[in-house]
């Protein structure tokens, strides 16, 4: 009786204490608490998989931490604006001026620029393979055919968008019909793009980097509107005084310097560059 | 998770009459590989979800058993009102959780000094509040059966309801581990909540759903469904050992099932 | 058994035109009735003649219109204190002796005094060598003297019991009836709801017959049992109920 009671006893004594030591680990932070910044970035960037990459360089050079949280531009701006972020790193120029225009920085640097292609159905069923971009979106919207766009207020959607324009499609009056938004990021919209055999607007890093291409290919490229900025800003720590602005101009600094520009131009998957550096330019 | 780059699988995938045969048959193999192989990175994200999940389902049982525990036991103005609202928030998205903790944690929300958005803790509070609802309805619905079972011989012995409560607490205590056990269930298989909180920041808040979502979203799929193999097999193999632990630690076997 | 003669009994428990209604239904009707210490009152009566409520209302567990008084003991100065067990006792899924104690901590007994009344207790309801057992291991007649036990070591004055050997099998029966019998012995008040008239013939010492939330017979056991003069209502049912049991 009296053993069969102390073994019931020895076993919930384990497993309390295994609980509690389970339990307790999160809140101890993890093994790196030194430095570290909070860097908002794009979806697109982080799914090329160039912070990969980067990043430990950037650590091995100042030992400084990058933790980057990957949303869209304009939830990544938004999260600057509220002071969540120390460092911004996304494609939008436009909507970056504009953040630094509000206060929310006090500059912004060129880092690298990629390019959009036009990806579609191999059999390419609306005909619009070629160079030119305008020519092949005009062409695109009376078809019908399925288009998906991402909806989604970030750098490649304000880049759609632009496009969209300058092929002269209103798509507030003349929609084509085959336009789907779907909220979603860049690996989402390409899965929904696969599935359905769709067209539609993405970049090239993660164009190259994904996997799940089902029978789509690149239709359109080369155009020079198809060019894509990546830009770096500090968050103003006048506006956030929070922010580790010093960690974060370190980083700023780094990866417009030979150093960060030589590792961006450094990263290639199957032998293909996916960024090309032009900081200062 | 840059599992392919390093990992050297190689698995013989017998020609299947239909592609989604062949990604679930691959998907197996490679969670199989996976967990033989012992990846680093893996293992990592792996002990997040459990502590993450775990940690919240402790702190979430300590408001929730409570609060079932009040509602089953006392009678107050309002009570059909707060029962109603609890079994409401049953249905709480956990992406609206993930939202509503964000702004509270957020540099301009009421706790953002705090500094802990983007941090396991921020995970952990978020997927508390998902699961006190849960807890405490469960808790509530054990407690009704058992005070209708002997509250009123625990009435006559002099126990007021305070006292009820936390007597049939204990005697319930295997029923408790069951509840807890589904919203340990329910913590770890969300992925909006920690989303939006954690940021999903490689090597520091990147969690076993968050790493499926991420998979997903590169086209991976079949890597992303081997992390959901993965993620089934550990936490079927805790609730297997909680089992085992329940059925021997109560002698009677009828009890045990609890 | 009857009771030696006692000096002038102490009423405990005093009913004025009591009166239980649950909901639309009366389940009392103006009951006027006393206890007295040291009694073994036996109700009786056909199912829902309000038996039980009757018990629960001299116990305090119910609210009911008309007067319910508690007289203090003498000379011991205090309110009486109850205990009730239940046809079917509720026992938590703990350690038998585990039981006992909930049962003193609930109403408030000193801490150094639980180790001594606990182990009493179970010695005199003869579970000493189970006080390790889960509570809900035990037979039906053990579980009951485990619900006993945990009465006794309240130190009630009155012991309410509501059909305590209606479930228990005839040995089972004969245990718990005689471990009654030594709490009544003990000086313990005893109030028994009953089908068995048997039982009350051997235990009571006074006998309540009820029918439909009324009082019909409120006499001691000899005269009850005895062929005496009984109201006509009281004298159909003891013949329905005596050609069933012994």
């Amino acid at each position: 009786m009296e053993h069969l009671k102390s073994q019931r006893g020895a076993r919930r004594r384990i497993l309390s204490l295994a609980v509690a030591a389970t339990a307790l680990l999160p809140l101890l932070g993890t093994a790196q608490d030194g430095r570290f910044i909070v860097m908002a970035s794009t979806t697109s960037t982080e799914q090329s998989g160039l912070f990969g990459h980067l990043l430990p360089a950037f650590r091995q050079a100042s030992g400084i931490e990058v933790r980057v949280v990957a949303v869209g531009t304009g939830q990544a701006l938004d999260m600057a604006r509220r002071g969540d972020a120390d460092v911004v790193f996304v494609h939008d120029t436009a909507a970056e001026e504009k953040f630094v225009a509000d206060g929310y920085a006090t500059q912004r640097r060129n880092v690298m620029y990629n390019d959009f292609v036009l990806i579609g159905p191999k059999a390419d069923p609306a005909g619009i393979q070629g160079s030119d971009i305008a020519a092949a979106l005009k062409k695109l919207a009376p078809t019908g055919q399925p288009f998906v766009s991402r909806g989604d207020k970030s750098g490649t959607h304000a880049a759609e968008l632009r496009l969209w324009k300058s092929a002269g499609v209103d798509l507030g009056t003349a929609r084509p019909a085959g336009y789907k938004e779907c909220g979603c990021g860049m690996g989402p919209a390409l899965n929904m793009a696969a599935a359905t055999g769709a067209y539609l607007l993405a970049d090239r890093g993660t164009w190259l980097n994904f996997k799940n291409r089902g029978d789509l290919a690149i239709l359109v490229e080369g155009d020079k509107s198809l060019f894509n900025q990546y830009g770096v800003m500090v968050v103003n720590p006048a506006r956030h005084p929070h922010v580790k602005a010093a960690l974060a101009q370190q980083f700023a600094d780094w990866v417009v310097s030979p150093a960060g520009q030589q590792a961006i131009a450094g990263y290639r998957i199957g032998g293909e560059a996916l960024f090309f550096p032009n900081a200062g330019r | 998770m840059r599992l392919r780059a390093h990992l050297d699988l190689d698995i013989p995938c017998r020609r299947a009459r239909h592609p989604t045969v062949s990604v679930l048959s691959e998907s197996l193999g490679t969670a199989a590989a996976l967990l033989a192989q012992g990846d680093r990175t893996l293992w990592h994200t792996v002990a997040l979800s459990l502590q993450v999940s775990g940690s919240a389902c402790l702190l979430g049982a300590g408001f929730g058993i409570a609060l079932g525990a009040a509602l089953a036991a006392y009678r107050f103005a309002g009570q059909r009102a707060l029962v109603l609202l609890l079994n409401t928030l049953l249905a709480l998205p956990s992406v609206v959780v993930g939202l509503m903790v964000y702004l509270l944690l957020s540099r301009q929300g009421p706790l953002g000094s705090l500094g802990i958005l983007f941090t396991p803790t921020a995970m952990v509070i978020a997927q508390s509040v998902l699961v006190v609802p849960l807890i405490a309805a469960l808790t509530r619905r054990l407690l009704l059966s058992a005070l209708a079972e002997g509250g009123d011989q625990l009435r006559s012995l002099g126990a007021g309801p305070g006292q009820a409560a936390l007597l049939l607490l204990v005697h319930e205590r295997f029923g408790l581990l069951t509840v807890l056990l589904t919203a340990f269930g329910r913590a770890i298989a969300e992925v909006g909540a920690v989303m939006i909180v954690g940021g999903n920041i490689d090597g520091v808040t990147r969690v076993m759903t968050t790493s499926i979502a991420l998979e997903t979203s590169k086209g991976d799929l079949p890597l992303a469904l081997a992390l959901g193999f993965v993620l089934l097999a550990v936490v079927g193999l805790i609730n297997a050992l909680i089992g085992l632990l329940q059925w021997r630690g109560a002698r009677a076997p009828a009890e045990a099932m609890a | 058994m009857t009771a030696p003669a006692q000096p002038t009994p102490q009423p405990l428990i005093g009913l004025r035109r009591a009166t239980v209604r649950f909901g639309s239904t009366v389940a009392l009707q103006t009951i006027d009735l006393t206890l007295h210490r040291g009694e073994r009152l036996a109700l009786v009566g056909s199912n829902g003649s309000g038996k039980t409520t009757l018990l629960r209302l001299l116990h305090g567990l119910l609210p009911g219109d008309g007067e319910r008084r508690a007289h203090a003991l003498q000379p011991e100065a205090r309110e009486p204190v109850g205990a009730m067990l239940f046809q079917r006792p509720f026992l938590l899924r703990l350690p038998v002796h585990w039981n006992v104690r909930v049962g003193l901590w609930l109403r408030g007994v000193p801490r150094d005094q639980h180790d001594g009344r606990c182990r009493d207790a179970l010695e005199r309801v003869g579970l000493s060598r189970l006080a390790q057992r889960p509570a809900r291991d035990l037979s039906g007649g053990q579980q009951q003297r485990l619900a006993l036990a945990r009465a006794w070591a309240l130190q009630p004055d009155i012991l309410y019991l509501d059909e305590p050997t209606a479930s228990l099998d005839p040995s089972a029966k004969r245990e718990v009836e005689a471990l009654i019998a030594e709490v009544a012995a003990d000086g313990i008040t005893l109030v028994m709801s009953t089908h068995n008239l048997g039982q009350a013939k051997r235990l009571a010492s006074r006998v309540v017959c009820l029918e439909a939330g009324r009082l019909l017979a409120d006499l001691s056991v000899d005269r009850f049992f005895g062929g005496g003069e009984l109201p006509h209502a009281a004298r159909q049912f003891l013949k329905g109920e005596l050609a069933w049991n012994t």
